[in-house]
């Protein structure tokens, strides 16, 4: 164990947990990386694409290397970054992307062949042939060069989204963020403080300074409680802010439960917040950077920053023998702090030359770290000091090339960041409205900057909601960061640029040689950025060796855009509890549960559950059922659910003439007391929806509309209303949920619906297309004589309360009749044989005239659409028009989606001449009948037609006929 | 997103529907001819900048609105019902 004394973990309580199936042991506060390197595990993965052995690199979420699979089943996981997954007990994690074994890896042979993995090698190398990319190519990369692995298990566990309101969101709660909210929460301001972090104080944890009278981390741990008993402050640690999106909407993930085994009874693992905040506050810290040497991907070679922290917050030091490689003031801080703690410090690299040296260690100046050594893990490095050489042996190397601020959230909306030459780093320029970054996030480094721009950003949140919010800083360091920009040390082997896509410095060369010079160009071309750290340590390293290739400034030269997510997000929290049968809701008509307890087979239409037949004992084919129910109907009497068909009250003095402009058909002419069907228009001149009409009173009209276009018809309507026609006195209101509505069709229709009606119900008494409003036994109920099957039928409408009682008492009256209950199947069967047109003749691309409705366009008044039904193509003579369609032998069985062609037309194009619309097998005629659109079809009654399907290879004779295929002339309907 | 809805307030851009330019607007007479039709139906600008799309408050008051903003840094300008333009019929 490498354990030095002090740190912030718990060591009154251990936990176990193994990795690659050995047993380790960390404590309350470790995460698996600080409680591996406690146990001197400094191998942890194997490189993408050389599957070179990696250690960690830094102490938080920007890692490129440490990524694990941890835990098994359906809660596995990969790429979990190992410096930020918590330790639990019973934790199980596995190294990745190596084979039989992370210490020996058969496609470790693939750093020997690194001059063929080049950037851009795939480009170049699998050209040809073509087809051996998919099945042979692509699969064998993406073995070798793959990340983790998942179970296609399901994941057992629930995810959440929920939403919060504050007026300042303050995002990292290191010096920065606890400042400002410390100031805006005692000012009473509704604040809520995110940090990714599960302990609040960012680098006030991985530090040994002093803050006010105590050290760092006891400041930070006053203040989050302090925090934490404001009223009107919300702390969420393991919160990322992951996404900034327009007008103060920031999009969070917070790990409820990835800390433990599994998420506690009735809590989820991970919630998805959407944060509304006018303002808000960038307190997200800076990144470290490395610097380019040979070799400089050993495990033990880490960011100076992250070894400091993993010493002062974790009491690990990764190694016994440790020297630093720095360019600034704040890598030096490593070796004092390591010294101060016992380590031995071999040697401070600095590559600056001159200024003061650190008391008692020895301290190079000019100097620079030009190689490394150790297969499996660092065992020395190689300096160059003033044109010497000379080999250390040590075994843990901290490097700093500087400090990034961290920009990600800033810069998410494409603005262009600053350079600041004096921190060698882009520091943010404008960014959204609303949103301020302060402290390092702001190149502002000292931890005196960073509380005193928290706090001055806080109040300048107060102010802007009028409040008053003063504050006292305390005491802090306030000492300069000095830094002298060096970015790749020039080498004779591979230096690393980005660790997690093994683009080195010979890579991003050549990108330039070949010409990929822009940063997104070279991001594309070498990969340098991408995969799950987004190059958040590796990228301006990138820019900075372009822009030496190029000749231009880093400014110039610039960085990629920053987009959502900062950190990988996870699918479940994305999806949240929209998955399954949740992932959208049903709605379930009054007479569901009535049907159900039928048996019966439902069928998704829009978002509702329809019966789409009802099997009786013994039927075991879908056809037996939708045959029976058929014939049933036609020979006595069916009852049909249908209260799915979109309901609209359409109400005012102007109502018929708003019903005269939304239907191309007439209506001002509709009686009090009569159903009229309509046939509505997109614009365009084509059909968008059809339904019938009633009008209940003078300025009453109940309009219905297809299943489907219920909510676009009403909007478009609402349209037509405000929009179009603000002049005129109409209201309208969906009436769809208010109402349960049945068919009842068939010769025995009007006895069974006497039996319940309180008025006659007679042929003179409710004529055909009459409507009336009636009681049934006292209760108020709507009648409407309409059918869609072609029987005599009426819809029978009662508030939908009383839904379930009225399908009961019809079954219950049809009993002597022999009534059936019909689902969709048999309605639609009964419609072809009709020739009533649906969804599949209403397709969007045809119109009335196709349709053989033509004449139902009134040219004598203004309707939505009439005027472009008139264009030139639409009415030509030969067009396509709705016919029917037989076999010419009984027994034959077309085939849905088959298209028309002459006898002897070869099948092109050119030749085709419409298609098979809608297919059903009629139980009343004894075989297969269609409807189609067919080329000038209304004059070619009684054609030899070949009906062929190419995709299924067939072809059936058959003949165009009417599309009434039964009682054409309407006796039934009006019996 | 958020829209403010001249009745309902500040509110989510999900509650509301989005229905493109307020080209739609003007509609045509109907014989103003096929050039004025298919400008209304089919043409659209795209600028990049201020522009005016129409929204339908589905979720809300059922408002349909007329909002000015601006396509390149995304600010909502300005929301009016159309019922409340100024020259519309009343």
């Amino acid at each position: 164990m490498t354990r030095i004394a002090g740190g912030l973990i718990d060591r009154s309580r251990t936990l176990t947990f193994t990795f690659d199936g050995q047993s380790f042991q960390g404590h309350p506060g470790d995460t698996l990386a600080s409680a591996l390197l406690a146990a001197d595990v400094r191998l942890m993965g194997r490189s993408f694409k050389y599957h070179r052995p990696r250690g960690v690199l830094t102490s938080g979420s920007e890692e490129p290397n440490a990524l694990v699979e941890v835990r098994t089943g359906g809660r596995q996981e990969p790429n979990t970054r190992a410096t930020v997954q918590e330790v639990f007990e019973g934790l199980t994690a596995r190294s990745q992307n190596r084979w039989p074994s992370l210490s020996f890896d058969a496609l470790g042979i693939n750093d020997r062949l690194n001059s063929f993995f080049a950037a851009g090698f795939y480009y170049k190398t699998f050209m040809w042939p073509a087809k051996f990319w998919e099945k042979l190519y692509e699969p064998i990369i993406r073995r070798a060069a793959g990340l983790g692995a998942l179970t296609r298990e399901a994941d057992p566990d629930a995810y959440d989204k929920g939403f919060l309101h504050a007026d300042l969101l303050v995002v990292g709660a290191g010096p920065a963020g606890l400042m400002a909210a410390l100031t805006a929460g005692r000012a009473g301001l509704r604040v809520i403080l995110a940090d990714e972090d599960f302990l609040l104080g960012g680098r006030l944890n991985a530090e040994s300074l002093a803050v006010g009278e105590q050290g760092s981390a006891d400041w930070a741990r006053s203040a989050a409680a302090e925090l934490a008993a404001l009223p009107t402050v919300r702390l969420m640690p393991r919160t990322t802010v992951f996404g900034v999106f327009d007008h103060g909407i920031y999009g969070a993930v917070e790990r409820v439960s990835d800390h433990l085994p599994a998420p506690v009874q009735g809590q989820v693992r991970q919630t998805l917040w959407r944060i509304y905040a006018p303002q808000a506050i960038m307190a997200t810290g800076a990144i470290e950077r490395p610097i380019a040497f040979d070799n400089n991907d050993r495990p033990g070679v880490m960011l100076a920053g992250a070894l400091r922290a993993y010493a002062n917050r974790w009491a690990v030091v990764p190694g016994q023998r440790v020297a630093v490689f720095a360019n600034n003031d704040d890598g030096l801080r490593t070796a004092v702090d390591l010294q101060a703690k016992g380590v031995d410090v071999v040697a401070v690299i600095d590559s600056r030359e001159g200024g003061a040296l650190l008391p008692g260690i020895r301290h190079l100046r000019g100097a620079s770290v030009v190689d490394t050594s150790g297969r499996l893990g660092l065992t020395g490095i190689t300096v160059e000091h003033r044109g010497r050489r000379e080999t250390l042996a040590v075994d843990a190397l901290g490097v700093s090339g500087g400090w990034n601020p961290n920009l990600g959230l800033m810069q998410q909306h494409r603005a262009r960041p600053d350079w600041s030459d004096e921190i060698a780093a882009f520091v943010p320029a404008r960014g959204p409205k609303g949103l301020v970054a302060v402290g390092a996030a702001a190149g502002v480094f000292s931890t005196h900057g960073a509380l005193r721009t928290g706090a001055e950003a806080a109040r300048a949140a107060a102010e802007a909601l009028g409040r008053q919010a003063p504050y006292a800083l305390p005491k802090a360091e306030d000492a300069p960061y000095r830094i002298a920009p060096l970015w790749a040390v020039k080498g004779a082997s591979r230096a690393w640029v980005d660790q997690q896509n093994d683009v080195t410095v010979k890579d991003v060369k050549l990108a330039h040689q070949e010409a990929f010079s822009d940063v997104e160009h070279l991001k594309r071309y070498t990969t340098l950025g991408m995969a799950t750290d987004q190059g958040k340590t590796g990228n301006l390293l990138g820019a900075a060796i372009m822009a030496e290739l190029t000749g231009q400034s880093i400014e110039a030269t610039g960085q990629t855009t920053y987009r959502p997510p900062f950190t990988p997000v996870s699918l479940g929290a994305l999806g949240g509890r929209s998955k399954g049968r949740d992932f959208k809701p049903f709605r379930l008509t009054p007479s569901h549960h009535w049907a159900k307890s039928q048996g019966a087979v439902f069928v998704e239409v829009g978002m509702w559950l329809r019966t789409q037949w009802l099997p009786k004992a013994g039927e075991t084919e879908w056809r037996q059922s939708v045959d029976r129910e058929v014939l049933a109907t036609r020979a006595s009497v069916g009852i049909c659910d249908v209260t799915t068909l979109g309901k609209i009250d359409v109400q005012g003095t102007d109502a018929a003439a708003f019903l005269d402009r939304v239907y191309a058909n007439n209506f001002a002419s509709l009686a009090i007391g009569k159903c009229r069907y309509g046939l509505m228009l997109r614009e365009d001149g084509m059909v968008y929806d059809d339904g019938t009409t009633a009008r209940l009173g003078p300025n009453e009209y109940v309009m219905t509309t297809t299943t489907a276009n219920a909510v676009l018809v009403f909007r478009n309507l609402e349209y037509a209303r405000q929009v179009l026609w603000p002049d005129l006195d109409v209201q309208i209101i969906s009436t769809t949920e208010a109402w349960a509505q049945y068919s009842v069709a068939g010769p025995n229709a009007r006895k069974l619906l006497q039996k319940l009606v309180d008025q006659d119900i007679s042929d003179a008494g409710l004529p055909y297309m009459g409507c009336a409003e009636i009681t049934i036994g006292g209760l108020r109920a709507r009648l409407f004589r309409i059918s869609f099957s072609g029987e005599l039928a009426y819809e029978i409408a009662v508030p939908a309360r009383y839904g379930d009682g009225l399908i009961r008492a019809l079954v219950a009256a049809g009993e002597e009749f022999g009534a059936v209950v019909y689902g969709t199947e048999a309605l639609g069967v009964m419609r072809v044989e009709k020739g009533h047109v649906a969804g599949n003749e209403l397709n969007g691309t045809s119109t009335a005239l196709n349709m053989g409705l033509g004449k139902m366009v009134s040219r004598k008044k203004e309707a939505i659409g009439v005027t472009l039904s008139g264009r030139e193509a639409l009415v030509a003579e030969d067009g396509l028009r709705l016919v029917g369609v037989k076999p010419v032998n009984p027994a034959d069985a077309m085939k849905a989606g088959s298209h028309f062609l002459k006898i002897g037309a070869a099948p092109t194009v050119e030749n085709d001449d419409g298609w098979l619309t809608s297919l059903v097998y009629s139980p009343h005629l004894g075989h297969y009948i269609a409807l189609g659109y067919l080329r000038d079809g209304a004059r070619r009654m009684g054609e030899k037609i070949r009906v062929v399907n190419l995709l299924a290879g067939t072809e059936i004779m058959a003949e165009i006929v009417s599309p009434h295929f039964i009682d054409p002339q309407g006796e039934r309907l009006r019996g | 997103m958020r829209l403010t809805c001249p009745l309902c307030g500040d509110r989510d851009r999900r509650e509301f529907y989005y229905s493109g330019s307020e080209d739609t607007l003007t509609r045509p007479a109907p014989d103003a001819g096929d050039a004025a039709w298919d400008d209304m139906l089919y043409l659209r600008t795209n600028p990049a900048g201020v522009t005016k799309d129409l929204w339908y408050h589905e979720s809300g008051c059922g408002s349909w609105l007329v909002v000015t903003r601006n396509t390149v840094t995304h600010e909502i300008l300005a929301t009016e019902r159309v019922a409340d333009r100024k020259g519309a019929p009343k």
